[in-house]
């Protein structure tokens, strides 16, 4: 068996730590850290001055309700994704069946489906006026029962299909890590095949699983778009309507503060059950369990439940879209800018992805290195950004801009009389900084799970023979963990381009995107015409998602290789 | 195996590239001679515009579209270095907000006061509406006589139950519509007459198109919405079963609403703002901006398309609809309050 606990190694981790008193390393990840921390810092801020006023009227009307709602939305879409995902992952990893090939790839894809294209698409299906609705009351009458679309099941159903794939990623990645051996060991034991997977396997994949579902969260509590169009009113709906409605900025930014403390709230709750089980897994050659062989109903059962995700989540959304362009094609909505429109949208997400990623290792390994809690906890807060809604984010990264380019302008005024202006202000620098304050999550959390499998041992005989610690980084750690990278680069990708909010705030004069054209169509109800700009994002999402299910493809047997590059001699811990 | 140092100066160059992106691209905006615009109605619906006045003047128009809120967030962060000259925005509550938050400017013109009549104006001239946005009953022409409809007050009719369905109260347009009833009736009158929409469980929908299709496809039978988002319903399909009632005509008339301009209170091309929007102001920029979205034109001099003159003429709710903006927020909680989300 595989598993050990091993209690020296987070000592020799210490003993590592303790290292040469002029570390650089954890000051860098500090400063990057605060540095993406500050716009949040910002939004949290917003508590010191309350508006008692909009709260006493909240507590007064909706404050209940939209606590129960959010509630229910993150406990509904969080059994949603982990039922869905880890049995994907399961099911593609565990059996044989037809198509299997295929789907293992395939459903990943409806990560790059925007949570608001696939809800309204569904809207416009099943909703009363809808094609759905409107062919049965043609054939069964007008009497006909059809369950309300617009309604929590929903916004569950939809934040599921458009979530799952966080889950499906990386528990089928920590299901491939495991060693045929162990379930071996399991059903000798007695277990059954299933019983195996329930008692071994998901407590082993357990912390990958977690690490989805967090991210999967974080992304439904800061959604806006498609809990307002199937009126559900959550916190983020809230946060809205007092910025929007009751004109009040601050309240809303309290209010946004309220997400922050969920998020929290899930962090410590996962910290104290997982209490202080660590996992490594210390062999050398690892055998990833092999797939039985499935037939009969049983087979087909499994692939009906694939495609059935796979064409709900997928096929269903863009034959929609692809209708809609059709029918739209030529019309008045489409112009030469287009590709402009793209390549802008591919050169944000390419550029924040460097950026995440860079400022993600930096942040790992500094945290790993130190135990400094100001740097812990800068890093804790400079995670949290992916829980807030990207017009809050946008809010709390023009306050600090506006003060540098108003103080710089100040300060060269008052000395040379001459003006800068603007400088990061409505520049490309402040949107890239939104995306980095709001995806740091991403990269991070995929990052650090790549580096804590890294044996601290090979950090030793790294620095035993000379070499600097960030030689060490360089030659050793980046190598390693080389897939970790390219996967959170790419979910940083993809989370870009679907990304409206932030950018329609934060935008350079003039640079357009596609996210922010389905903005201006959507906004008027031009939904035929938005389903364009929609599908290219899609196609664009489809393209580094399909180039990620290569990466992540199933090792051959007798390597271990999880897609994140390990290569086997290390342990493994959550 | 490469050296550490080549890798740094890599990533080095990788974080380098936004600046350098940065400076490849010039923004628009700072183009000397060209105005530039902070747009709350979208692209489609104000680039005919703009390139008439191009054509016409030969002064650059560059615009920047986002929702009113962020528009103004954008102004206040940026200050006195804004590259904004002119804020248009729909909804006269963001007009009012825009003029009290100190984002605009006042100015006067007397091409604009012979344009426009004075209850489409701001009184301390810091703006000027473009385009009326009548928002009045609208019925299936399949299921309710127009005899039954009277005025908004009576949709709280129990013979309207189960069949009444409204726009959400995040929307401004709803807002707007409550806090001008908030202004004529005062606020317990109106909250009795939310309350009475409420009783007939009042069904609540995301967008007027969502409603209007709704009702055609049998699920309501009544709402209240804006013209132009029948208009272009009808001008795809001219059967579409639903059409307009004009409320209140023996007492307030129709709830108005406005899109309009200012000029912003930091312009740095103040004059070409000012002609820009006396541009917009005139009779054929009237035309092409009221049919652009089938609205009413502000000129009383332009007239309205033909789609929406064939429903006829109104009484207007003559209500200051930019005062309602200091009720909005009365407004919100009212509806909070009674439950109408």
């Amino acid at each position: 068996m595989a598993r050990s606990h091993v209690r020296s190694i987070p000592h020799r981790l210490r003993l590592l730590r303790s290292g040469a008193p002029r570390d650089l390393w954890p000051v860098a990840a500090g400063a990057v850290a605060l540095v993406v921390a500050t716009p949040i810092l910002v939004v949290v801020s917003s508590i010191l001055t309350p508006s008692l006023e909009v709260w006493s009227h909240l507590w007064e009307t909706q404050l209940a309700e939209l606590a129960w709602n959010t509630i229910a939305l993150i406990t509904g879409v969080g059994l949603g994704v982990v039922v869905v995902g880890t049995g994907l992952a399961w099911l593609v990893t565990m059996y044989r069946f037809p198509g299997r090939g295929i789907f293992e790839w395939l459903l990943i894809l409806p990560l790059a489906m925007p949570a608001y294209v696939i809800g309204f698409v569904f809207l416009a299906l099943f909703d009363y006026a809808g094609p759905v609705q409107s062919w049965l009351r043609q054939v069964f009458g007008p009497g006909v029962w059809f369950p309300d679309f617009a309604s929590y099941g929903g916004v569950v159903l939809v934040m599921t299909l458009v979530l799952y794939p966080y889950v499906y990623l990386l528990a089928r990645a920590a299901f491939l890590e495991q060693s045929e051996t162990t379930l071996e060991a399991a059903r000798a034991l007695g277990a059954s095949r299933f019983r195996a997977f329930w008692k071994v396997m998901i407590p082993l994949a357990r912390p990958s699983i977690v690490a989805g579902v967090t991210l999967a969260l974080m992304e439904a509590l800061s959604d806006f778009g498609t809990v307002a169009i199937y009126g559900f009113d959550t916190f983020t709906v809230a946060i809205y309507r007092i910025w929007f409605g009751l004109f009040d900025r601050g309240a809303a930014t309290e209010l946004a503060s309220v997400l922050l403390f969920f998020t929290l709230t899930l962090y410590l709750l996962e910290r104290a059950l997982r209490g202080r089980a660590r996992f490594y897994q210390t062999d050398g050659k690892v055998r990833p369990p092999t797939p039985k062989r499935l037939t009969g109903w049983k087979a087909w059962t499994a692939s009906g439940a694939a495609s059935l995700v796979v064409g709900v989540a997928l096929g269903l959304p863009v034959a929609q879209l692809l209708y809609w362009t059709v029918t739209a094609l030529g019309g008045p909505d489409y112009d030469d800018r287009y590709p402009a429109f793209m390549f802008n949208t591919l050169t944000l997400g390419t550029i924040s992805a460097i950026l995440a990623v860079g400022a993600a290792v930096v942040v790992a390994y500094g945290l790993r290195l130190s135990r400094n809690r100001i740097v812990t906890t800068f890093g804790r807060i400079a995670n949290m950004g992916y829980a807030l809604p990207g017009s809050v984010i946008a809010v709390g990264v023009l306050a600090p801009l506006a003060f540098v380019d108003h103080g710089l302008d100040a300060f060269l005024q008052a000395t040379w009389g001459i003006s800068s202006g603007l400088v990061l202000t409505g520049s490309m620098v402040g949107l890239l900084f939104a995306y980095l304050v709001r995806f740091l999550a991403v990269s991070c959390q995929t990052v650090e799970a790549s580096l804590i499998k890294v044996t601290p041992s090979m950090d030793m005989a790294a620095r035993s023979l000379g070499a600097s610690k960030g030689e060490v980084l360089w030659r050793v750690h980046l190598p390693l963990i080389r897939g970790g990278l390219c996967t959170a680069a790419i979910l940083v990708f993809v989370d870009v381009i679907k990304e409206m909010p932030a950018t329609l705030l934060l935008r350079p004069f003039g640079y357009e995107t596609l996210a922010v054209r389905i903005w201006q169509l959507t906004s008027e109800s031009l939904w035929e015409a938005a389903a364009l700009p929609a599908l290219t994002i899609v196609a664009a999402g489809i393209l580094p998602v399909l180039f990620l299910a290569r990466s992540s493809a199933r090792p051959r047997v007798g390597e271990w290789d999880d897609g994140t590059g390990g290569e086997g001699k290390h342990s493994r811990m959550p | 195996m490469r050296r550490p140092t080549s890798r740094i100066i890599t990533v080095l160059a990788l974080a380098l590239t936004p600046i350098l992106v940065q400076s490849i691209y010039t923004p628009e905006a700072r183009e000397p001679g060209s105005v530039v615009v902070y747009t709350a109605r979208i692209e489609k619906l104000i680039k005919p515009m703009f390139n008439a006045f191009t054509t016409k003047t030969g002064i650059k128009v560059t615009y920047f579209t986002a929702k009113a809120p962020e528009l103004f967030e954008r102004l206040r962060a940026e200050g006195p270095h804004t590259p904004a000259d002119v804020l248009i925005t729909v909804d006269a509550g963001n007009l009012w907000i825009a003029d009290h938050a100190g984002y605009l400017q006042g100015f006067e013109s007397p091409i604009i006061e012979k344009n426009i009549p004075a209850h489409l104006r701001a009184k301390d001239n810091a703006w000027v509406g473009l385009s009326v946005r009548a928002r009045p009953i609208m019925y299936s022409t399949e299921r309710v006589k127009p005899s039954a409809l009277s005025t908004y007050e009576a949709l709280g009719d129990s013979r309207w139950r189960g069949r009444l369905c409204l726009r959400t109260s995040r929307k401004v347009y709803t807002q707007s519509l409550v806090a001008t009833m908030i202004k004529t009736l005062g606020e317990q009158q109106t909250e009795a007459v939310l309350r009475g929409w409420m009783k007939n469980q009042l069904r609540i929908f995301n967008s007027d198109t969502q409603i209007l299709k709704a009702i055609a496809a049998g699920q309501c039978d009544v709402t209240i919405a804006n013209t132009y988002y029948l208009a272009r319903l009808q001008a795809k399909d001219p059967g579409f079963p639903v059409t307009v009632f004009w409320p209140n005509q023996n007492g307030r008339g129709v709830h108005v609403n406005i899109s309009g301009a200012g000029v912003t209170k930091y312009a740095t091309h103040r004059a070409e703002a000012i002609q820009l929007i006396e541009f917009l102001s005139s009779r054929a920029a009237q035309n092409l901006y009221a049919d652009a979205n089938y609205e009413y034109p502000a000129n009383p001099a332009a007239e309205p398309d033909g789609l929406i003159a064939a429903w006829g003429s109104y009484k207007a709710d003559s209500v200051d609809v930019a005062a309602a903006g200091a009720l909005q927020a009365a407004a919100v909680k009212l509806m909070d309050r009674v439950g109408y989300k």
